[in-house]
């Protein structure tokens, strides 16, 4: 079976500094892969390259067995590829209901605009924010706009979504609940690829754990081995989390 | 042989070229405003040597500095009161602010001095150069020179001054600037004022050189713009590398093509630069 | 439904202007239809889209040269407009693939040099065009006053034309598409936006009816010379007119046209001498003070109300 997403030995460098530097890795459907690794260790370009926005400088993406590694971050997107930002993005004078249309109509096969707008509605219901609709993206609260940007990329139906920090600016209430959304997603057959640097939160969900750091990947495995692999624990985790990791997560 | 005399026509063309544009560069590396009056400011430089050289027999390079400080004058207080209100603005509202404001200062300029072209004519007048088989006008090598000295001490104020690295702080980070005790807003004003300064003092120098006259201000401000894309934004060292590689362009463009080519050939130029290498040949710096 | 009511207005003046018969309220009326369709034209690069367009003028003249042009070949006038606005919406296609992935001032500065260009160019080819003396377009064996109703009814049908574009325009998955642009680019790609065709369909509209246009006043007033076309004014008024009508909107570049042009008129056609200061003057305070056009100032209050 092909994985939903390959990369292989794709590299990234910025005027000389490798962001991320030889990395391959499979994404299999119905995962929950948590991407962990310290500030700058090339989560965020890691997506980036995934989903377009910047070139590969060397290696392949494969995207459903198909070579995606030069094609424009829009057709990626409608090739079902999806992701939040880290500093979350709307269109600031538009409403939510108008943001999360976009989604729909520029990658979720809406056929029009007033489709388009229902299933914002839909979905603006579905992640919590339905009240919201009419309301101008720039006023809403963080916690709202980060629904709201997990509902614009559910809207583009994608096979597989990337979540960059979610939860980064999130009081524990807050955090829960969206914990709570992102495993409903799952459920509904979209592959998930966690970007986090809370571990609580990352071994709490995730199925499968990627560990990169300074551009490299430095493990891949299931959540409770790759916790206890010395060089993560050097690179990242400290003495503390392994001790407390050692019981069973899932 | 011939190529050697243009090659020196371009070399010396390109100092007042670069002289032209270090005052608009700065501003617009700075503050990221286009001022549409620095041709305007420019002129009225020219203006201010003209009537110092008629009315008090005052030599255009002494009365540089002189129109310079009458420009950062204006600069200042306009960039004070008026453009530092929208400098936080879409590009499309400074840009059509610059542009408004330019037309209420040219009309100005045309109602007080008006349309005719006038020329500083020196007496005696500075004869060439030889070099060689090359010969330069006298005047022009002056000028260049000059030129390039006002634009080397620009230089050393932005590198070596406390003004200076206050200027350079407000452009990397304008809250941290503040928090460590600029006054964002007067920096600002007389980031503006310098390159009004600099438009001044160009102004006069090429008095000598370029007839005067209101109806002259696009060209000069057309020369700024493609200088700064060619060579670079946010470093003294992209307008000069930019003034002379379009001095030498023009020059030798005359020769092959014909001068009346020389200005269609400068925008093809811009726009070919903005469609492969907006950055210019040095790239876009910050002055550090 | 305020807009609704202004525009009745509006074209009940326009209306009982016309029935003044004078040639002059004519005169006024075929140089608003022009420049509302100048204005209504930027509206989809610079307004919808976000992206600061000086290109305007380099659009008209080239279409009037165009025509003109063909015009002198033998090709009859009605034919000559149409097909010199498709052939300054082809150019502009073109040079969309070199200036449009620049943003802000970068791309505003080759608009402009597009214009500077343009204006030289057709200076040079002399040969083609008439250089600096101009060139001369047929005149028709009508009456003043019927030649006069004849080029406000071409003017007035392309205005009507763009319009309609733009009504479709905002109604369609290209205008969201725009409106997505111009709000965050970006994040409007990773959305599955083709952001390179909806640009490159925003600025090729932005030129087609400006060339038509071009082509209509070269034969209205018989004789067309570079710095008259290509005249950095005519990019310039019509975003100041959509600025004061309101930027973005769908009717704000009609009533921005309407409004400016009356001032002009009104207000400074009288001051030959400082024209160009009082434009200046009305620019900085429409900056300064009302941005976001006469449109919006009913808005604003009528939104502080609401939150």
């Amino acid at each position: 079976m092909t994985a939903l997403l390959e990369l292989n030995g794709v590299s990234r460098s910025f005027k000389g500094l490798r962001a991320i530097d030889n990395v391959s890795l499979a994404v299999n459907a119905g995962e929950i892969v948590g991407l962990i690794g310290p500030n700058g260790a090339g989560k965020t370009t890691l997506v980036n390259v995934v989903t377009g926005m910047y070139p590969a400088t060397a290696g392949r993406v494969h995207l459903d067995g198909r070579d995606i590694t030069r094609v424009a971050p829009n057709r990626i997107a409608q090739l079902g590829v999806a992701r939040t930002f880290q500093i979350v993005q709307p269109f600031p004078r538009m409403t939510v209901g108008e943001n999360i249309a976009a989604g729909a109509l520029f990658s979720g096969g809406a056929r029009s605009l007033a489709d388009a707008r229902a299933r914002a509605r839909e979905l603006a219901q579905q992640v919590g924010i339905g009240g919201l609709t009419d309301q101008p993206a720039e006023m809403l609260t963080l916690a709202r706009r980060k629904r709201l940007e997990l509902a614009k990329s559910l809207a583009m139906r994608p096979k597989l979504l990337f979540l960059d920090e979610v939860n980064a600016g999130l009081n524990p209430a807050e955090i829960d609940d969206a914990l709570k959304l992102i495993g409903k997603v799952a459920q509904s057959g979209v592959t998930i690829v966690v970007i986090e640097h809370l571990m609580k939160v990352v071994l709490s969900i995730s199925t499968r754990l990627v560990v990169l750091h300074h551009g490299q990947l430095i493990a891949d495995g299931l959540p409770q081995e790759v916790v206890r692999d010395p060089r993560v624990a050097e690179a990242y985790l400290g003495k503390r989390y392994v001790e407390a990791s050692r019981g069973p997560s899932s | 042989m011939i190529y050697l005399q243009v090659l020196a026509n371009g070399v010396v063309l390109g100092g007042l070229y670069a002289a032209i544009a270090v005052g608009f560069s700065l501003v617009w590396g700075v503050l990221n405003i286009i001022n549409m009056l620095h041709g305007s400011f420019i002129v009225l430089g020219a203006y201010v040597a003209f009537f110092a050289y008629g009315l008090f027999g005052l030599h255009p390079f002494l009365a540089a500095p002189i129109a310079g400080a009458i420009l950062f004058a204006i600069g200042y207080s306009l960039q004070s009161t008026v453009i530092n209100r929208v400098i936080r603005a879409p590009v499309l509202m400074t840009l059509t602010l610059t542009f408004g404001l330019d037309l209420l200062l040219n009309n100005a300029m045309l109602l007080a001095f008006k349309a005719d072209y006038r020329k500083v004519v020196l007496d005696p007048p500075l004869g060439s150069m030889f070099f060689g088989p090359i010969v330069l006008p006298l005047d022009r090598v002056a000028v260049m020179a000059l030129a390039l000295l006002l634009t080397y001490g620009l230089y050393r104020l932005l590198r070596d001054s406390k003004m200076g690295r206050a200027i350079i702080s407000v452009r990397m980070d304008r809250e941290a600037a503040a928090l460590m005790g600029v006054d964002v807003m007067r920096m600002q004003a007389i980031t503006f004022g310098i390159g009004a300064f600099m438009a001044g003092a160009a102004g006069s120098l090429l008095s000598i050189i370029y007839p005067i006259s209101p109806l002259n201000s696009m060209t000069f401000l057309g020369k700024a713009f493609v200088v700064c894309v060619i060579g670079g934004l946010g470093s003294v060292g992209g307008a000069i590398v930019g003034g002379i590689a379009l001095g030498l362009i023009e020059s030798f463009a005359a020769l092959w093509f014909g001068p009346e080519y020389t200005v269609p050939l400068s925008f093809a130029l811009l726009v070919a630069f903005l469609a492969v290498r907006p950055t210019g040949l040095l790239g876009r710096r910050g002055y550090e | 439904m305020r807009t609704a009511i202004i525009l009745v207005i509006g074209a009940a003046l326009f209306a009982a202007l016309l029935l003044l018969g004078s040639n002059y309220a004519i005169r006024f009326a075929t140089i608003f239809a022009m420049y509302a369709t100048l204005a209504l034209s930027w509206n989809f690069i610079g307004g919808l889209a976000g992206y600061p367009s000086f290109a305007t003028a380099a659009f008209f003249g080239l279409g009037s040269y165009a025509s003109a042009i063909l015009q002198s070949s033998g090709i009859p006038m009605l034919m000559a407009w149409p097909i010199g606005g498709l052939f300054t919406a082809i150019f502009a296609a073109v040079i969309g693939l070199a200036i449009l992935h620049l943003k802000g001032h970068y791309f505003a500065i080759a608009s402009l040099a597009l214009v500077e260009f343009l204006r030289e160019l057709v200076n040079i080819n002399d040969q083609l065009t008439g250089g600096g003396m101009g060139l001369n377009l047929p005149v028709a064996h009508a009456g003043v006053t019927q030649q006069a109703l004849f080029f406000l009814a071409a003017m007035l049908a392309v205005t009507i034309v763009t319009l309609l574009a733009a009504v479709v325009v905002s109604r369609r998955k290209i205008g969201f598409a725009l409106r997505c642009i111009q709000q965050n680019e970006d994040a409007a790609i990773m959305l599955g936006v083709n952001a390179r065709r909806y640009k490159a369909a925003a600025f090729t509209l932005s030129a087609l009816f400006p060339g038509v246009a071009g082509g209509i006043y070269a034969s209205w007033v018989h004789y067309i010379d570079p710095s008259d076309v290509f005249d950095i004014l005519l990019s310039v008024k019509p975003l100041v007119m959509v600025l004061l009508g309101g930027l973005g909107t769908l009717f704000g570049p009609v009533i921005g046209a309407a409004v400016f042009l009356v001032l002009e008129e009104a207000v400074w056609r009288s001051f030959l001498t400082v024209h160009a200061a009082v434009l200046g003057l009305l620019i900085v305070a429409l900056v300064l003070f009302l941005p976001n056009g006469l449109m919006a100032i009913g808005r604003r209050r009528w939104r502080a109300s609401q939150a």
